[in-house]
């Protein structure tokens, strides 16, 4: 896919509004499926349709629909600032209107695969261009001039000769007679005109952040409405034998309590047993009463320490499915100058959200009404109607600001449960919301993973060869969501003999994507044994990668390499340029150290974007890590569209990303996830937050996103500057395992 | 049983069972839903409102606790969002996706009552019980610093409204 083509038929469309308004809208037709794929999803239908976007008030007051649901990652104020551009308005008189989950008006609504900026960019812009044309058309009607000789700024229409000017609102009405244009003819600002795109612009609800004004979906009241909480297995797939329901209705403040019989099907509505009481907090208090019987079903006899010893037992062993063969990588070990062997493995990750899940519903008369935080509004409609057996178009999806989501909110489980619970009570909106612990012990977890990987050097340290025996979840050749190694992963195809493939072992626990899928594991296990090798070369750890970067790679086959391995589209000169840069920027290899003080350097290209990071760390006798300063360089194409949103999603990627390498691992025991709160579960905290400096190299290549590219780089990086310190190579997160905890 | 609070200056009396968290008075009893539920044991600080002037995780206090003191929420700060770290976290464009934010104002408000020229280790060490899952530590760390020192540099954003 090139994100940044329309290759849909658009037009605009007109409406007056009561009010005297007129309301410019988008109708495009075309699929979606390029951008779920992009995000490792499954293709959706065809969901564009009549949608609006910008309002026009008599006033000159404009209000921008921002589509997109958010989290953190900033597009309801990025994509909003595109189509203000266009629009050529002040983006002080701009008010942003958070959109419903609605395909039918609104087109594709989806927070993911850090696609929003390269799927939406050109299209919003467009936007804003038409409706500055129409604008323009309806001023050269007022005064009788061509409309060549008009200019616009700041939300009004100039006439230089005449030194006449009308503003936006005085032009509406004559603006909402003329024909709308379409949208691939209109003409868009250069880059160079850009009054909004490429500066720092707040996040548009600051104020109301700040304020604690309700946003969130934990924050949603509705009149009437009951509170719940769901106890579910443990074990996932575990099913409630009896519970002692009757007693819970007993209890003080209890409306409700039944059980749900559910599905054993991983994503499925699970079986538990819900309490509706008039206060959140009387819910759980009933359920501390309650007895419940559990028919734990086969996932019992799962344990992480299970995985780790079948894994042991796999690596060695040849694989089952084949991914990848280049040359000959056996002989070429057999003759290489130089081998090393190594057995990297990564935890099963939880995305944390601030927020816990929750969802409001009521359902009635054949209708389902949610409030809900997601990142998939449509994917999120579509589930609820099949569980209900009633048509999409009668579920109405209210998006609301997420308390983060990281991946986490695109699997629906917890929509399902408070549906599936405000059904027993119709007519009334039932608020569920997850306690912390729920949270913890029910998410969609980053798959944990086994490498068993051989590689060598030759006498002049150029890498000749690289094996790697994956060991990962699933069955048979098909793995687990977001488990897979493409056959296009790094270093694949600058290694002339190299061989990669899988075994799979069997997961009854819930994966799902998490910040930078697949990338967020794999790059620490490759950017880790490359450094591995550069060392036995014995060159410098930079050196070694921009040799191998310069090496002619073998042909990306047509297509895309697979999820994780995006063979196509992969630059190793736009690699190698922000390694240069990062390495200029951290004064690698030319600046002199404080004691037990290291670099690392790592690189991972995912979701378009190019990403080198520098950690500069000091680590004691005692394994104490300071992490004294992070370098990021990063080439996301030719424009930055928000400064301030950029800076915020690389400089929270590398936090975030420091934090999971030193503490973060979900175990299982009995089928059972351990850990349960924060305290099981260290996220960083500010006085482990150092210094991010952020450059971005411009490039002449498509825009594209932010959220996700920044983080796989960053725990390699440190892995490696511990390396530089100690001689100690880490080939297990997290750190904390090995003995390493924060100074 | 019917408990009565001063919250934000206003009497305010409210039935609950008392050993009803404070947090999930003020949330679901008055409708002050700024204060945030993240962890319930005390370990995120999402939670923070003011007890008499000094910041505590609601989460752990029973409202009977509370009865007789001052209760200041995020809501109460200011009348306007005109509290110096109201208008510095949107000037440093702190909030990612800005579930934890009012705690860490609260933390941070309650902090320079005491500490009014921080430096930055006890910034740190003032700030490290709220957690912030986006990471936006460094803007916190900058905001903090701006509210206590109002001339400090504003690097971060451009305000717009």
């Amino acid at each position: 896919m090139n994100p940044t083509t329309i290759t849909r038929r658009s037009f605009l469309q007109v409406t007056s509004l009561a009010g005297g308004g007129i309301l410019l809208g988008l109708h495009s037709l075309a699929s979606s499926a390029d951008a779920m794929q992009a995000f490792g999803g499954t293709a959706a239908p065809d969901v564009f349709a009549p949608n609006a976007f910008i309002r026009i008030m008599p006033n000159g007051a404009v209000t921008i629909i921002a589509k997109n649901p958010e989290a953190g990652q900033g597009m309801k104020t990025a994509l909003p600032m595109m189509i203000a551009e266009e629009l050529d308005v002040d983006w002080k008189d701009v008010t942003v209107e958070q959109a419903n989950g609605d395909a039918a008006k609104y087109g594709f609504q989806f927070l993911g695969g850090s696609i929003a900026t390269p799927v939406n960019m050109e299209e919003m812009r467009r936007v804003g261009a038409a409706g500055r044309q129409m604008l323009v058309s309806a001023a050269a009607l007022t005064w009788g001039v061509p409309a060549a000789e008009l200019t616009t700024r700041g939300g009004r229409v100039h006439h230089a000769s005449t030194q006449r000017s009308l503003g936006y609102g005085q032009l509406i009405e004559r603006a909402s007679t003329r024909p709308a244009p379409d949208l691939k003819t209109v003409t868009l600002k250069a880059a160079s005109e850009f009054k909004i795109i490429g500066t720092r612009v707040a996040n548009v609800d600051n104020h109301a952040i700040a304020t604690g004004k309700p946003l969130f979906g934990i924050d949603v009241k509705l009149p009437g409405m009951l509170y719940a909480t769901y106890a579910k297995s443990r074990v996932f797939g575990g099913t409630v034998a009896s519970a002692n329901v009757e007693q819970l209705r007993t209890l003080p403040g209890v409306k409700q309590a039944f059980t749900i019989e559910g599905t054993t099907e991983l994503f499925g509505l699970a079986s538990g047993v819900a309490i509706v009481a008039d206060s959140w907090w009387a819910a759980q208090q009933a359920r501390k009463q309650l007895v419940v019987e559990w028919n734990d079903g086969p996932t019992a006899t799962q344990s992480s320490a299970g995985f780790a010893r079948r894994a042991a037992e796999l690596g060695p062993q040849p694989w089952a499915t084949p991914i990848r063969s280049d040359g000959d990588a056996d002989a070429a070990l057999a003759s290489a100058a130089k081998t090393v062997e190594a057995r990297y493995s990564y935890p099963f990750l939880h995305h944390a959200t601030m927020e816990p899940m929750n969802c409001t519903a009521r359902v009635s008369d054949g209708n389902c009404e949610l409030w809900v935080p997601t990142q998939d509004p449509n994917g999120c409609r579509q589930v609820v109607a099949k569980l209900l057996s009633i048509p999409e178009t009668a579920v109405t999806v209210n998006m609301v600001r997420m308390g983060g989501a990281f991946g986490r909110r695109y699997t629906h489980d917890y929509v399902l449960d408070a549906v599936a619970i405000s059904r027993k009570v119709p007519g009334t909106p039932v608020k569920l919301v997850w306690t912390r612990e729920d949270d913890t012990h029910h998410g969609a977890y980053r798959p944990g993973g086994f490498h068993f990987l051989r590689g060598g050097v030759d006498a002049s340290g150029a890498l000749v060869a690289w094996k790697n025996h994956f060991v990962t979840f699933g069955d048979g050749n098909r793995t687990v969501r977001n488990a897979n190694l493409g056959g296009g992963e790094f270093p694949a195809r600058f290694v002339p003999n190299f061989a990669t493939g899988m075994t799979t072992m069997p997961l009854g626990a819930p994966t799902g994507p998490l910040r930078a899928p697949g990338s967020n594991a794999l790059a620490f296990v490759m950017q880790s044994f490359l450094d591995e090798l550069a060392h036995a070369a014995g060159k410098d750890p930079l050196r070694f990668r921009l040799d191998l970067l310069s090496a002619t790679p073998i042909p990306a086959p047509a297509g895309r390499g697979g999820p994780g391995g995006e063979a196509q589209g992969f630059d190793p000169k736009r690699v190698s340029a922000v390694l240069s840069l990062v390495a200029e920027k951290a004064g690698w290899g030319t600046r002199k150290l404080p004691p037990r003080t290291g670099l690392g350097i790592a690189f991972h290209y995912s979701h378009r974007g190019y990403f080198a990071e520098v950690v500069e760390a000091t680590v004691s006798a005692s394994k104490a890590v300071k992490v004294n300063k992070v370098w990021v360089a990063g080439d996301v194409g030719s424009t930055i569209v928000n400064l301030s949103g950029a800076e915020q999603q690389v400089q929270g990627s590398v936090l975030d990303g420091l934090g999971g390498a030193m503490g973060q691992e979900i175990t299982f025991e009995g089928g059972k996830v351990v850990q349960g709160n924060f305290h099981e579960y260290p996220l960083l905290r500010m006085n482990h937050a150092a210094p991010v400096e952020v450059h971005y190299l411009r490039t002449d290549n498509p825009t594209t996103g932010m959220g996700e590219p920044a983080f796989p780089p960053v725990a390699p990086a440190l892995c490696n500057a511990i390396f530089a310190v100690t001689g100690e190579r880490v080939r297990s997160l997290p750190l904390a395992k090995s003995g390493y905890r924060w100074a | 049983m019917s408990t009565t609070l001063k919250v934000n200056g206003r009497s305010i009396t409210v039935d609950v069972p008392t050993d009803t968290p404070l947090l999930w008075v003020l949330r679901d009893s008055m409708d002050l839903v700024g204060t945030k539920y993240g962890c319930g044991i005390a370990q995120c600080g999402a939670c923070t409102v003011h007890l008499n002037g000094a910041a505590v995780r609601s989460c752990s206090i029973p409202v009977a606790a509370a009865t007789g003191a001052e209760v200041t929420t995020i809501e109460g700060l200011s009348p306007d969002g005109s509290h110096p770290l109201q208008r510095a976290w949107q000037e440093q464009d702190v909030a990612q996706c800005g579930y934890c934010q009012a705690g860490q104002i609260m933390q941070a408000a309650a902090f320079l009552k005491q500490t009014p020229s921080p430096s930055d280790a006890q910034i740190d060490a003032a700030m490290s019980g709220n957690l912030c899952r986006c990471a936006t530590y460094l803007r916190i760390r900058a905001a903090v610093k701006q509210a206590a020192s109002p001339s400090a540099t504003n690097r971060a954003s451009t305000p717009n409204r």
